[in-house]
């Protein structure tokens, strides 16, 4: 079974339709990178699977379930293009918070763990408006990790993060990878991305224009995938 | 966690985060006040006047100042893209709707109790007389607003004219429930309790609540859902 199975979906916005037969699968334990150029329905795509979307026609399956299955929603975690914390609520607050809403046995010990593991428990409890751009980051990269997701759903995780952000979330990635995680990440940042990619989708208008495992050619040279099978 | 306790978790977190920021209690709050005080201005009536009007009036201006508390549940979401996180989390829609409602509800009848004694200030009307009766047509009224308000509020989050719209589409959804508490609170403002002839409005304003409540709690995860 996949871990993600994007079957045939389809998305309209109006008449036009912005993907347009998808069929992804990603194993358990792998990571799927998606590429493609600008508008080419990556975040689209991604917000169906988390299940913030419905398709117009398709299913998604995520580790068999439906992504608005309460079951599957546990499983799952998932940064976008916002950090999805509070500005008017402390660090340990948001944590605390969606540790609370994930059911987690103690929340606040969730939390406090989190906060250490991303090198926010100096300032536990500051307001998040108060933070510095990176700091906003990290606690963003803590909440996605906070409930032990089996899945994660990344949207363009490595934009406009700062150095510390990057290396936090990398390592985090790398460490959900060992545990057996599966990842799914829409990306412009080839290289980051292929260096943790098992398997690569490039999408281009709304269809998937490849489909395929992972190659040391591909990440040896990030470019390939689209000279070969994109646009040019 | 079981639902009464997502409810209590969402409805805990944006009051903690209204009370920080005050932005909607603060606007709703000096609206209410502003139009109470320019109405006891405008018309210098006798105290029977004031209580004939006293009950349209109240509901007037607890409706518009509603708007503007209820305008920002869901708007306060948007900034870093909370929704998503919530929408995301494991817990009903129906909680995460109920727990803003119930935040809300708290606010609005905080906003309530306090035009309440600025108009008995002003208008030199006895509120009190019916006290627990008119706490009953104050919650039930206030629940109808509440509950419409925050599923509307939920429903124009994205549009871009939203303070606008959601007067326009929530006003003639609550029109059975104005008039229902317009017509219950009048007799309580005179110092009369709810007579038999006025218990149809109570039925009615008791079923707008109990209807429009399980049909938005029903309709929840299709509007954030999209």
């Amino acid at each position: 079974m996949s871990a993600v199975a994007v079957d045939g979906v389809w998305k309209y916005y109006g008449d036009f339709p912005a993907l347009r037969d998808i069929r992804l699968e990603a194993p358990p334990g792998s990571c799927l990178a998606l590429i493609g150029r600008n508008g080419a329905g990556k975040t689209t795509l991604l917000r169906i699977i988390a299940g913030f979307s419905r398709p117009g026609k398709g299913q998604v399956r995520i580790l068999g379930g439906s992504p608005r299955e309460t079951a599957t929603r546990r499983n799952v975690g998932f940064i976008g293009h916002g950090i999805a914390v509070y500005d008017e609520l402390s660090a340990l607050e948001n944590l605390t918070l969606y540790a609370k809403l994930y059911g987690l046995e103690n929340p606040r010990q969730a939390a406090l763990e989190w906060l250490e593991h991303t090198g926010l428990e100096r300032v536990k409890d500051g307001l998040v408006r108060e933070f510095s751009r990176g700091m906003r980051q990290r606690l963003a990269v803590a909440r996605a990790f906070l409930h032990n997701p089996s899945v994660l759903l990344l949207d363009e995780p490595f934009t406009a993060l700062d150095d510390r952000a990057i290396a936090v979330l990398q390592r985090l990635l790398r460490e959900g990878l060992g545990h057996g995680k599966t990842i799914v990440m829409s990306t412009h940042q080839l290289r980051e991305a292929l260096e943790l990619a098992s398997h690569v989708a490039l999408l281009n208008r709304g269809q998937v224009a490849f489909h395929g495992p992972c190659t040391p050619e591909m990440v040896a040279d990030p470019g390939l995938v689209y000279a070969r099978y994109g646009e040019g | 966690m079981g639902f009464a306790r997502q409810v209590f978790v969402i409805a805990a977190k944006d009051l903690r985060a209204e009370i920080r920021t005050k932005e909607a209690i603060n606007a709703s709050a000096a609206f209410a006040l502003v139009i109470l005080l320019l109405f006891s201005f405008a018309f210098d009536l006798d105290p029977d006047t004031n209580r004939e009007i006293a009950s349209g009036l109240l509901w007037l201006v607890f409706a518009f100042a509603g708007t503007l508390l209820l305008n920002r549940s869901f708007v306060r979401e948007l900034p870093n893209d909370c929704l998503d996180a919530l929408v995301a989390a494991p817990i009903p829609s129906s909680a995460l709707f109920l727990g803003k409602s119930l935040a809300n509800y708290v606010l609005l009848l905080a906003i309530e109790f306090l035009s309440l004694i600025v108009f008995g200030i002003f208008y030199n009307v006895r509120w009190t007389s019916q006290f627990a009766q008119l706490m009953l047509v104050l919650a039930l009224g206030t629940w109808a607003l509440t509950i419409m308000g925050t599923i509307f509020s939920a429903l124009t989050v994205n549009i871009r004219l939203r303070e606008v719209m959601l007067p326009i589409l929530i006003y003639p959804f609550l029109v059975p429930a104005l008039m229902s508490a317009i017509q219950l609170t009048l007799d309580l403002m005179a110092g009369k309790p709810i007579g038999p002839e006025k218990v149809a409005w109570l039925q009615m304003l008791l079923g707008f609540d109990v209807i429009y409540t399980a049909v938005t709690v029903f309709l929840v995860e299709n509007v954030l859902v999209g």
